[in-house]
């Protein structure tokens, strides 16, 4: 009669121990989900600052024409990020250096318009600039975001005993992702 | 960034009112916060306080649940004795109340399950067109638009709706059962006093909210309460005309059993309602120190909150027209402070909120 209570025991063993590896698998995936989730966030943002940035350069342009150099910075810092953004290995590294790149010129872009007071009455000026300013915001928070669901990601990836099943059902690693401004090369040139 | 003020500027001077007798000045805001904040460890992050909210919230909605299906409990077994329903005839014996004592939890856990289900549904649009809401959407106001846009993408949440209400006081309050049902609302008068960083701060505390479920939370502790009331209003009436007929009916031994319980669930009928609008209080509270907490998470930036909290403070015109009891925990400070301050020593048990110079504590904690 022994037999069959250690059947049971063991029987229930089993089905407890089997609840828990879907829960944690399940866990896993619902995490992974969550940081896939934020990193298309922050590409909705990293898009629309793509494109603001024409709309901006051509109003700037209409009152600071003799800015070329950093008016061209914009621009081609623009064109670089979009096709390190489209590259099809797109990764997180290369585009945050992209990405520092271009709010590095995006920053120096704003400060020079602040000499031509034309420009600052501008009302279209105005709502581009706080689009821009609330889009840099925006890709700041929703990178912040991302990195939270990362976090959460590999906490759980990594921690004792789910470690186990994440290995066995083989959870790739995610990397943060910073934008880097790179150092400042040299002084923006303003002409008055 | 720009560096902010360490500190909230200093609270206006104290109700010339009171000036002649009062022997002592109130202590500034700064003063009070300066105190406070010593009582937390210098490495207190806003993970620590979240973890720590989460607990205390868990077990006071225990609490509640216990003190519901126990009064449920006992009752029935009070009514069951009266009505003579039973396993055994004789009432001193214990297995003459088993069958009532069920009855009694079950119907108090089904009809506490249906008004909570009813509740749930009902909550947002009643209450936003009680204070004449008005939705914003990023043509008629863009910034404030921006701020909750950029709130909830750090939070990972839907778009709540946003909403100015056309009022001097200052306030602000987020409703919606759900993430993907947020709502959020803010009076003109606020929205004109905040700088966008304070301004991010209180969205990031509504939105906290939101993420946090305590609206849905909120609804269900006030069911409950509000079931207990009148459980405890029905049987106390049952109680007194009961009481007569009783000693008609034959009791032979279980005469004082009986009496003791009926005396026992009066006590109960008297004091559940003030434990339990006591532990939605503290629940309430609880709440508020998480969704601050929740909002650092949300900024990183505690110095935002706090200011703009130091400025509410400041602040005397109550919302009174336009919440009530039953809304005051949804508001970013109390709407009825004004009212209370008759009775300071009641208040802080029966406050919805936390005094403010502890909320700006805990925030200033998380700066240093």
């Amino acid at each position: 009669m022994e037999w069959l209570i250690f059947l049971g025991v063991f029987a229930a063993v089993v089905v407890v121990v089997a609840l828990w590896l879907i829960a944690a698998y399940n866990k896993l995936v619902r995490l992974r989900v969550d940081a896939d989730n934020g990193w298309s966030q922050i590409d909705v943002q990293l898009k629309r600052r793509y494109d603001l940035i024409p709309n901006l350069v051509e109003t700037v342009k209409g009152y600071a024409s003799h800015e070329k150099e950093t008016l061209d910075a914009v621009i081609s810092a623009r064109a670089k990020a979009v096709s390190v953004h489209d590259a099809s290995n797109a990764g997180a590294k290369e585009m945050g250096m992209s990405e520092g790149m271009l709010t590095q010129a995006l920053g120096r872009l704003i400060a020079v318009a602040e000499a031509y007071p034309d420009l600052k009455a501008n009302t279209n000026f105005l709502s581009l600039q706080e689009e821009l300013s609330s889009t840099e915001n925006k890709i700041g928070f929703s990178r912040q975001h991302f990195n939270d669901t990362v976090g959460r990601y590999e906490e759980a990836r990594q921690s004792f005993p789910v470690n186990i099943v994440a290995g066995v059902f083989n959870f790739e690693k995610r990397d943060y992702f910073e934008i880097t401004e790179p150092a400042a090369k040299e002084a923006p040139k303003v002409s008055f | 960034m720009s560096k902010r003020p360490a500190h909230p500027r200093p609270s206006p001077s104290p109700d010339p009112r009171r000036g002649r007798s009062a022997r002592h000045q109130p202590s500034s805001l700064q003063d009070q916060v300066r105190e406070k904040i010593k009582a937390y460890p210098g490495t207190t992050t806003y993970i620590d306080l979240i973890r720590k909210n989460k607990r205390d919230s868990f077990l006071l909605m225990l609490g509640m649940i216990a003190l519901g299906v126990g009064l449920g409990a006992i009752i029935g077994a009070v009514i069951g004795g009266y009505s003579g329903a039973g396993a055994t005839d004789d009432p001193g014996s214990l297995a003459f109340y088993i069958p009532s004592i069920i009855l009694g939890a079950s119907v108090a856990l089904v009809v506490g399950v249906l008004g909570s289900i009813w509740s749930y549904f009902q909550g947002a649009n009643a209450i936003l067109r009680m204070v004449h809401a008005k939705e914003i959407t990023p043509e008629l106001d863009a910034e404030l638009f921006n701020v909750v846009d950029e709130m909830r993408i750090a939070a990972g949440i839907p778009m709540p709706k946003v909403y100015l209400i056309p009022e001097s006081a200052l306030n602000a309050f987020a409703t919606g059962r759900d993430p993907e049902h947020g709502v959020v609302a803010i009076t003109t008068g606020l929205r004109a006093k905040l700088n966008r960083d304070e301004l991010q701060g209180v969205i990031a505390h509504e939105i906290a909210h939101i993420r946090h479920f305590d609206i849905r939370f909120s609804l269900l502790m006030a069911t409950m309460v509000g079931l207990i009331v009148m459980a405890c209003d029905i049987f106390l009436r049952i109680a007194f005309h009961g009481g007569m007929r009783s000693r008609r009916s034959s009791d032979k031994g279980g005469g004082a059993a009986v009496l003791i319980m009926i005396l026992l669930a009066v006590v109960l009928s008297i004091v559940a309602p003030i434990l339990a609008r006591f532990i939605q209080m503290a629940y309430s509270r609880q709440r508020e120190y998480l969704a601050d907490a929740g909002a650092v998470e949300l900024t990183r930036n505690p110095e935002g909150l706090a200011s703009a909290l130091s400025k509410l403070a400041g602040d005397d015109e109550p919302l009174v027209d336009l919440a009530n009891r039953g809304t005051a925990h949804m508001f970013i400070v109390n709407p009825l402070r004004k009212m209370r301050k008759s009775h300071q020593s009641m208040k802080s048990m029966f406050s919805s909120h936390p005094p403010v110079a502890d909320r700006i504590a805990r925030l200033m904690a998380l700066a240093r």
